[in-house]
């Protein structure tokens, strides 16, 4: 009895986290002038405005360059701070990994401010430098935080072996630890990327006038009223932040299958 | 240099374009708005160096500034409330089911993979004058007039909780994947009926996880001011609207700089309790 309420509430919970997302994706392919209901038919049309907006395409290309630039600076810095704290005896390991957390530890509205106001006297003016340094800031913990799970798990005598048969250091990572934590570096830089196409908390403070990523224009285009267009591009957003993880969760299977 | 010497320092180099980073775009800049906070805005252009203590006395005295702070921290209470009330049957169904727990907790995760922006907007479509409520209380009869749902306290928290229900409800799973399940048998075997034993065993070993999530929800939601300006009214805003307010639309960049700090103050004070307390070990484990 107790346990049939509480999955009965469990699902009641499910409903609500997934309810507005799957309107969002019905009402998408709405037929309607308006982005509301009723639905008077099933139609791309909205779709196809997207393909046309030019406003959205620039915004589309500047969130996946800005994410993919984040996504190879912080995964390179998080995989090495991981590779330190993971393998080697640090001594204050305690304090280098609060410092390295600490980004997600301050509120991003200051984290934002912080970095705004500070980049600015250095002569950075808001800028897409200041939009990748803002980033790349606060998506490496969250690498790291991955990264370090992952790498924990991979066994050190495969290296030791391979560097008594006569390896060098060089040739033993890139031949022996880097296949084997390239399921973990995969992971971090979806991560990253993940995190960098969603932000707006951040972005709205960091953006130039006139550069929008695919949020901020989200954001700005809910200035006037939700229009089907702006379903649409949710839809497409849905599909890209969910099917990424999922393909890059496949791929880190797939790959962790091949070397296990 | 000796081997020893060189295997000391590897560590440090992997380290140090991290740790510069965070020194360079996170440590310094926060040491910097604590200075800037003390400069003053002038009319003419250019904010004058000093040490002014007049963005401080606005900041701490001004009842407007109080009134919000104090509004944004019950907002960010209640949220992370509902978050517990929601989230822990949840957690506790998915740790104990005989089912995939994977695959339900990978439906938990969707959600929290989903645009931030776009989970917001998406009650708009919900709860707005043509919304999906709206067009089926019209179509039942109910009501004969759409009624106006949005844009006030109740759909910031509403907002906020749909924002932030995952990350409680995977603390809360952790922790009690955590516990041995024949801790609650011998219990029950002891003659406590599984009430009793769930009180006595179960959430007090659960509670560090809750602590953790509810930590995130109420550190979180106390630092959004997306949610308030997509879902509330004009009298909703947060603490941080302020601080978005005085940096990016009146440029006032010291008054934004005292503003931020007496945030990051008040929610640090929280995080330092919960540190003191429980230690962040727990936190890590439900990020990771």
């Amino acid at each position: 009895m107790g346990w049939f309420l509480i999955r009965g509430y469990a699902i009641l919970v499910y409903i609500f986290m997934f309810l507005p997302v799957a309107v969002v994706v019905l009402l998408s392919f709405n037929a309607s002038q308006f982005g509301a209901f009723p639905m008077t038919g099933f139609s791309f049309r909205w779709f196809v405005e997207l393909a046309q907006n030019e406003a959205i395409l620039r915004a589309f290309r500047t969130s996946v360059i800005l994410g993919l630039l984040t996504a190879l600076i912080s995964t390179t810095l998080g995989v090495l701070a991981s590779l330190a704290l993971v393998r080697y005896r640090v001594p204050g390991a305690n304090l280098v990994s609060t410092l390295l957390i600490a980004p997600i530890l301050v509120p991003e509205v200051v984290l934002a401010v912080a970095l705004l106001l500070f980049l600015n006297v250095l002569g950075v003016n808001k800028s897409f430098a200041l939009l990748l340094f803002g980033h790349v800031i606060f998506t490496l913990p969250f690498v790291i935080l991955v990264v370090q799970a992952r790498l924990v798990a991979i066994r050190r005598d495969v290296e030791e072996a391979a560097m008594s048969l006569g390896a060098s250091p060089m040739q033993t990572f890139f031949q022996i630890t880097l296949p084997l934590m390239l399921p973990a570096v995969l992971a971090g830089g979806l991560f990253a990327f993940t995190i960098s196409f969603d932000d707006i908390t951040g972005t709205l403070f960091w953006k130039p006038g006139g550069v929008e990523t695919v949020p901020t224009q989200i954001f700005a285009m809910l200035r006037n009223s939700i229009s089907p267009e702006i379903n649409a591009l949710g839809t497409v957003m849905i599909v890209m932040t969910v099917g990424l993880p999922l393909l890059g969760a496949a791929i880190a299977r797939q790959l962790s299958k091949k070397s296990g | 240099m000796s081997v020893e010497a060189r295997e000391a320092r590897q560590p440090w180099i992997l380290l140090s374009p991290a740790l510069t980073a965070v020194a360079l775009l996170l440590i310094v800049p926060l040491c910097f708005i604590v200075v800037y906070s003390f400069w003053l805005r002038t009319a003419t252009g250019a904010d004058q160096p000093g040490f002014f203590l007049d963005n401080w006395a606005e900041a701490l005295t001004d009842p407007f500034y109080r009134d919000i702070l104090i509004n944004t921290l019950k907002i960010a209470a209640i949220t992370t409330l509902v978050c517990a009330l929601m989230g822990y049957p949840s957690a506790y169904f998915i740790a104990r089911s005989n089912g995939n727990k994977a695959i339900l907790l990978l439906l938990l995760m969707l959600p929290f993979w989903i645009s931030y922006i776009i989970r917001t907007m998406s009650w708009i479509n919900i709860l707005g004058v043509s919304g999906a409520l709206n067009s089926f209380l019209l179509w039942t009869g109910i009501i004969s007039e759409p009624l106006q749902m949005l844009y006030n306290q109740a759909t910031v928290i509403l907002g906020l909780v749909h924002f932030l229900l995952p990350f409680m409800i995977l603390n809360i799973f952790v922790s009690l994947d955590g516990i041995d399940v024949t801790l609650e048998d011998a219990a029950n075997s002891l003659g406590a009926t599984r009430w009793e034993s769930f009180l006595q065993v179960t959430l007090p070993l659960s509670l560090p996880g809750l602590a953790a999530g509810g930590l995130l929800c109420f550190v979180l939601g106390a630092g959004t001011y997306i949610t308030p300006l997509v879902l509330g009214g004009p009298r909703d805003a947060m603490f941080a609207n302020l601080v978005f307010e005085a940096i990016i639309t009146q440029l006032n960049w010291p008054l934004g700089s005292a503003l931020s700090l007496m945030l990051l103050v008040v929610l640090g004070l929280l995080v330092a309790i919960y540190n003191r307390y429980l230690g962040m070990a727990q936190l890590m484990k439900g990020l990771g």
